[in-house]
């Protein structure tokens, strides 16, 4: 039965309180431990696809009478608009429409400014930079502290628990620490575009690369005033998002603008310059932090101010959350900011806010062990807390113990790596925990069809941003039906064939869908079953579908498609939806990353040389693509630890770099050895799946446990992202300054 | 007008002089496996084959090419190396895989057996955002089972 709840959302760990319908989710869950399909690695259904070059993207779409849009950008971080002459570029050969201004005033460099659509591109960037602007250069706003003390912010949020005083009196040890972590952009290999196109004059057709088709959906036609069932929103492949493709963005209102304007499809595309100027950021963030413990090492007072250089827009992601969340700290007191700088919006990015965050929090926590000589897996193993920390509610699951007893002999590995030093490179080991969100939640739907020849259609209007999403459904459906997932195709990718699903983000696809999609099998199966029953004349109860036959406890067995077949050219429908999250408990995912680094003293390169990787977010649905979204979140992880910044001038504010060879992120050359484990145990209280997400989690401990592990080599506190040779040596100065002070210091 | 022989196909097509050879396979042939990512050199995305050679179709402008043979992912579809990224799970958003693909195919053409440090040194100008290095390298490695 339908039942309509009010419920607490969340997603990247924003929470809303929203009215959601919800079906009752009355399966139960399987078996712990690999099943037919389920739990067994699969290759992606579209794999081939892909591999071969016959993945159609949104860069690759060409529809007849297509035109080229061109943007012209804000060269300022700051200014107004004061004046715009389009007509020169009205008259460039091709040009077919021409739109601005945009904005009037620009909050940061590369704001869109005006735009055209031409024949082609080349016509349509000739005109775009025929367009004269003349601008009113303003003083932009970089500092965040300043934004601060201006409270000129986009957001703020302060929570405090117990008594952060006394619990800095009670402290045998406290440590203190401010720690930086720059900006660094998603990047994604397809940049964000759009091609739209209108039909009957109130119809839109939106191709676009995103993480959510129907969010794209609900925005445009908010903002033409359609009816939502009047915008199709497709996206069969798309390059990559990592969270900056959540929403429409502004090309896709340029695109559509223009389209409508001339009547033609029109396609708008970011060039990679564009992207790094105008499609989101991790923002930088500013963490003062201060831990204070007994010397048994409980911890007894956690404080931190945390101050995100959030940009013109964009919204205050929880630095602090870490530090809420992941010990059993009675005093905690943390305070966020979020500075509006002219300078391009933060986005969300692969666990906003717990990537920064736990930087600074896992590394004052070794900071602080290492000031109690006490060893940080057990310091660690000490404070955890088996309720949440925050409001006291148990956990639907927890196993960062258990994540906790199996990093042990990665951990013990530390004498024997030192041990490994020569010359200027020393080597060591570090670890870092990972709290995150990663639970999903309603609604989400799925159909499944079954045909005469017994192959089945997993159907759902979600979309698959390269994590495997298709093959994971398959293989639930395949599971629930007895099918081998060969016999499984997925339909995905538009708005108009198949039900609402979830975005794709906030790792959020397998826990919120998946339910949904077994709950969809289920449904089909039973009609099968019910058609057999009758059909063989075997009560109902006896039967159950495996191995692709309708099996009779009795001893009776037939082929599917004995049943199946009798549909002819009909078929069987099952529907599923994704019931409610478990009332009264925490959906958490946790981990550990045990790194292994060599630093190069002389000269301050560092080297990653190992990363194992426990994490547990529940039952497993494909090994194989599990264990490459943990590489995958580790490798990015590195790239923000060693390389990747986005860099300003500080006098303007204008980003110098803007291209792939100045924005570093990491090649193949870069690798580390990689050892991924996942605990795979179900969540018993979480849907008929027991699966919790697993996009962002690995990338969130990485670069505390990066900076762990140079200090375990080096003696050297690393505190500020990325660490450059610069940063490595300013740490190693200051670490053979301290030994100095401490060796001439007068005993006593 | 130019002709041009890609995948063992003759082409007649009329380019303007800074036509690049990637835009040429893309809108003019119809070759959209061939993936545009920065347009400047810096990622591999676009890689392409000129006699066996990979190259950056991004930055070769279509008058260059001449006589020499361009092969695109689409006249590699039946390579080893395919089922070799599939089997390893050497994919995830796919964006990359065609531009990785064509410059594997050159590597294994020219050794059959690469080293892990061949592979990476081989492998290094094609950036996979996502980070299926390790996927690569094991499918590179093992592309003759």
């Amino acid at each position: 039965m339908a039942r309509l709840i009010r419920t607490e959302k969340e997603v990247e760990g924003r929470y809303t309180e929203q009215w959601i319908v919800v079906e009752e989710d009355t399966l139960k869950q399987w078996p712990e431990g690999p099943l037919e399909t389920v739990g067994r690695p699969a290759q992606r259904l579209d794999g081939l696809q892909r591999a071969r070059g016959e993945a159609r993207y949104t860069a690759d779409i060409q529809l007849p009478a297509m035109l080229h849009a061109a943007v012209l950008r804000s060269p300022h971080a700051h200014a107004r608009v004061k004046g715009l002459d389009l007509e020169p570029a009205r008259n460039v050969p091709g040009v077919r429409a021409v739109l601005g201004p945009l904005t009037e005033e620009i909050g940061y460099h590369g704001q869109a400014v005006a735009a055209v659509a031409a024949e082609t591109l080349e016509e349509a960037r000739a005109a775009a930079a025929q367009i004269r602007v003349e601008w009113d250069v303003l003083e932009p706003r970089l500092d965040p502290d300043e934004a601060v003390v201006l409270t000129e912010l986009i957001g703020r949020r302060t929570e405090e628990r117990g008594d952060v005083e006394r619990g800095f009196a009670e402290a045998d040890v406290i440590v203190e620490a401010e720690y930086r972590t720059q900006t660094v952009l998603h990047n994604s290999m397809e940049t964000h575009q759009a091609v739209c196109e209108w039909e009957a004059g109130d119809r839109l057709t939106v191709y676009i690369s995103t993480q959510y088709i129907w969010g794209v959906r609900e925005d445009v036609a908010d903002h033409y005033g359609l009816p939502p069932d009047h915008v199709r929103v497709v996206c069969r492949f798309m390059g990559g998002g990592f969270g900056s493709k959540n929403g429409p963005g502004d090309y896709t209102f340029i695109a559509a603008d223009l389209a409508r304007e001339t009547g033609r499809p029109v396609k708008c595309a970011l060039t990679r310059r564009a992207e790094n100027l105008d499609s989101g950021n991790r923002n930088a963030t500013i963490q003062r932090l201060r831990a204070g413990a007994r010397s048994d090492g409980t911890l007894t007072a956690l404080e931190g101010e945390f101050v995100n250089a959030t940009g013109w827009d964009g919204w205050l992601s929880s630095t602090g959350g870490p530090m809420e969340m992941l010990y059993g700290c009675e005093n905690v007191s943390i305070a966020e900011y979020g500075a509006k700088l002219t300078t391009g919006p933060m986005k969300a990015f692969r666990a906003p806010g717990f990537v920064e965050g736990t930087f600074g929090l896992e590394c004052l926590i070794d900071e602080l062990a290492a000031k109690l000589g006490l060893d940080p897996l057990e310091f660690r193993r000490r404070n955890h807390s088996d309720h949440d920390a925050v409001d006291g509610r148990p956990f639907s699951s927890k196993n960062l113990l258990e994540c906790y007893r199996r990093a042990q002999p990665h951990w013990d590995r530390r004498e024997e790596v030192r041990a490994r030093s020569e010359g200027p490179w020393q080597r060591g080991v570090g670890m870092a925990s990972q709290i995150w969100y990663g639970g999903g939640g309603p609604p989400s739907y799925a159909w499944v069809r079954i045909g005469a020849d017994a192959r089945a259609v997993v159907i759902t209007a979600m979309q698959d941003i390269g994590t495997g999403t298709a093959t994971a459904m398959a293989q639930i459906a395949a599971e629930e039906l007895g099918l081998p997932v060969e016999s499984l195709d997925v339909s995905l990718g538009d708005s108009a064939r198949g039900p609402y699903a979830t975005i794709s983000a906030g790792s959020s696809t397998v826990p919120s869908l998946g339910p949904a999609v077994r709950a969809a099998a289920a449904d089909a199966a039973r009609q099968i079953l019910e058609i057999a029953a009758q059909r063989f004349e075997v009560e109902q109860r006896l039967l159950s579908l495996r191995g692709g036959r309708i099996v009779s406890s009795d001893g009776g067995s037939w082929s599917l498609d004995e049943v199946t077949g009798l549909l002819e050219s009909a078929q069987i429908l099952g529907k599923g939806s994704r019931g409610p999250n478990p009332t009264g408990m925490r959906v958490l995912t946790f981990g550990v990353q045990v790194a292994q680094v060599a630093v190069d003293v002389e000269t301050g390169e560092v080297r990653v040389e190992r990363i194992a990787a426990i994490h547990d977010v529940g039952r497993v649905i494909n090994p194989l693509g599990a264990s490459s979204q943990v590489e995958g979140g580790i490798i990015q992880g590195l790239g923000h630890t060693l390389s990747e910044q986005r860099l300003l001038d500080p006098n303007t504010g204008t980003v110098l770099t803007q291209t792939l060879d100045s924005y570093r992120m990491p090649t193949i050359a870069d690798l580390p050895e990689i050892v991924t484990e996942l605990i795979d145990v179900p969540d018993e209280h979480l849907t008929n799946l027991g699966s919790k997400g697993l996009g962002e989690p690995p990338i969130v401990p990485t670069s505390a446990a990066i900076a762990n592990a140079i200090r375990d080599a080096t003696g050297a506190d690393v505190r500020s992202l990325p660490i450059t040779r610069e940063e490595m040596l300013r740490a190693l100065r200051e670490a053979r300054e301290r030994r100095s002070e401490r060796v001439g210091a007068p005993a006593g | 007008m130019l002709e041009l022989s890609v995948n063992g196909q003759r082409h007649a097509l009329d380019a303007p002089a800074d036509t690049s050879l990637a835009e040429a396979l893309r809108d003019e042939l119809g070759l959209t496996g061939t993936k545009i990512a920065c347009n400047e050199g810096h990622c591999g995305a676009c890689t392409v084959q000129l006699d066996g050679i990979p190259v950056l179709s991004c930055l070769t402008l279509v008058h260059t090419v001449r006589e020499r043979e361009v092969t695109t992912i689409e006249g590699l579809r039946d390579h080893p190396l395919i089922e070799a990224f599939v089997r390893a799970d050497a994919t995830q958003c796919g964006f990359c895989t065609p531009g990785q693909i064509v410059s594997a195919a050159a590597l294994v053409a020219a050794n059959p057996s690469p080293s892990s440090e061949e592979i990476r040194h081989g492998m290094a100008g094609n950036i996979c955002r996502c980070g299926t290095y390790p996927k690569i390298e094991e499918a590179i490695a093992s592309w003759r089972d």
